[in-house]
């Protein structure tokens, strides 16, 4: 039994989204290959955590996900809400390199795996073509179920989440977060510079994470403009 | 003569139809968990939460008009939005204060941006002739340079304003100051954290916003004047590397601040001094091209 998290989103309150944290996972390679094969069981947005910045950054793109596969006129971009999840964290429109990116290799440890409340509608198809989504909230998924089964397939140690889930940026790889979304570098050196003079050093880094952040924010927003 | 014939009553045409909600919020949002804040001609503010239940944050809505064309009005919504949008990433990119794009959603007309805590130059300096006191002459001045380098900042990476006037520059509460006197003195400071100006206010004249401040010489809010400066509400942002365009972003503030009251005139000058060292190498024409502004107005190219 997985440790998970359920984040209540505001204006989505219908949708709870869960959230389950692990490191030192080891059947990297064995997860990758179920999403590969599209197995239906293994429908989650599993992630790379070294590539996740704060908790609001995760929660954005998941925002952005449930809102594109709700909204009247759908305007997906891929075929599941989970890959669309992924998708939308990346900065550019390539859904194969955000992926890459974003999504776990078969050498990643360090595993952020998330599970949308979504599944294609049942109802007949004319109710699909007025709602002209095809989804709908999947009463099934709680985050005991979703527990249960992230405890059974991820070899791994579970993390358990606090109420802000601040343990999501835990395992960031800030340089390379910089990178992907192309944040000067120059700011980078000088935060290192100023964090081993002491005191001053933490706060600032502080608050360049929350600039960082939010120009992340605005980037993953407009992407598609 | 004839009479006249006698008209028949002119009737208003019927609403044209349009697709998105009138005023009805586009979803996800509801009335009930968005405050209203503001609005201007073309969006309503509200104030909500985004994210977590306790970031709270500003909702800028774009409501279609009836009275245009449906694709057009799509059109030129989409337009605005983003435009403003861009520039506010563009420009927070590079490190100049302004609110934080959140979320966006450029079919139903929503921009999502961070709330900042605070309250706009132009309550401070209301505040300031009213109840002058000369010890705070040297932090106005060093509020006013800060304003200067930001809009210098701003101009150095080729954006225009667009609309920048005092009330869309506001003073951030700074964060000890939310944390200090919480703990205590909670009366002292309940008028400023009472009085929360929303950050893409267009028309804070408006909305009757600019209440009497606090006692300007009380604590709390001399600690405002070290607050940082934020540019706010870019509805009307140009992309310019004309001279002129930032000329006319300056003389429409210098404009401002002459209507606060004749003792907020001198203060203007800190602001362009700071202007002067913080916006790069255009800055010297640009000052030089305000001279130009200042004998004929803004409009240049009025023919007729």
């Amino acid at each position: 039994m997985a440790s998970v998290k359920t984040f209540t989103l505001p204006h989505y309150e219908a949708y709870p989204v869960h959230v389950a944290l692990f490191t030192d996972v080891t059947n990297a390679p064995f997860l990758r290959s179920q999403l590969l094969d599209a197995n239906p069981d293994f429908d989650y947005a599993f992630l790379d955590a070294s590539m996740i910045l704060s908790p609001s950054h995760l929660l954005s793109a998941t925002f952005l996900a449930l809102h594109t596969f709700l909204s009247a006129p759908t305007r997906k971009k891929t075929r599941t809400p989970h890959s669309e999840l992924v998708f939308r964290l990346s900065p550019n429109n390539n859904i194969g390199e955000s992926y890459k990116k974003f999504g776990i290799a078969d050498n990643t440890a360090n595993v952020i795996a998330v599970k949308l409340p979504l599944c294609p509608s049942t109802s007949t198809s004319q109710d699909a073509s007025s709602e002209g989504n095809g989804y709908e909230k999947d009463e099934a998924i709680t985050a005991e179920s979703v527990g249960k089964h992230l405890g059974d397939v991820v070899k791994g140690t579970s993390v358990g989440l606090r109420e802000d889930g601040d343990e999501l940026g835990a395992w960031c790889d800030v340089e390379k977060v910089r990178k992907v979304y192309k944040l000067g570098g120059g700011e980078g050196q000088k935060g290192k510079k100023s964090g081993v003079a002491n005191g001053h050093g933490e706060e600032k880094e502080g608050e360049e994470k929350k600039e960082m952040e939010s120009v992340i924010l605005g980037t993953i927003a407009l992407k598609g403009s | 003569m004839a009479e006249a014939p006698i008209a028949t009553p002119i009737e208003p045409p019927p609403l044209p139809h349009t697709t998105r909600p009138l005023h009805n919020l586009p979803p996800p949002f509801t009335h009930h968990a968005l405050e209203p804040l503001t609005q201007g001609a073309e969006a309503l503010v509200y104030k909500t939460t985004f994210l977590t239940p306790h970031t709270p944050v500003v909702v800028k809505y774009r409501p279609p008009k009836p009275y245009r064309h449906a694709t057009l009005d799509r059109r030129l919504t989409k337009q605005r939005l983003l435009a403003e949008a861009r520039s506010l990433v563009r420009v927070k990119r590079e490190g100049v204060h302004v609110p934080g794009v959140l979320g966006a959603d450029w079919e139903g007309g929503w921009l999502v941006l961070e709330f900042l805590e605070g309250r706009s130059v132009r309550g401070v300096l209301d505040g300031w002739v009213k109840g002058r006191g000369e010890e705070e002459e040297e932090e106005m001045k060093g509020l006013m340079r800060r304003v200067g380098k930001e809009i210098g900042k701003l101009h150095g990476l080729g954006v225009c304003h667009g609309d920048l006037t005092t009330s869309n520059i506001m003073v951030r509460t700074p964060t000890f100051i939310s944390t200090s006197t919480s703990t205590s003195t909670p009366t002292a400071s309940s008028p400023l954290h009472g009085k929360q100006t929303p950050s893409t206010l267009r028309e804070a004249a408006m909305c009757g916003d600019e209440e009497p401040p606090p006692h300007p010489s009380s604590s709390s809010s001399s600690l405002l004047l070290h607050g940082d400066i934020y540019l706010i509400d870019f509805g009307l942002t140009t992309s310019s590397i004309q001279d002129e365009d930032k000329a006319v972003d300056l003389y429409v503030l210098e404009r401002a601040f002459a209507a606060t009251h004749p003792a907020a005139e001198p203060l203007f000058h800190q602001v362009l001094a700071s202007y002067g060292e913080w916006g790069g190498k255009g800055a010297r024409s640009v000052l030089r091209r305000l001279e130009g502004v200042r004998l004929r107005g803004r409009k240049r190219s009025m023919l007729g």
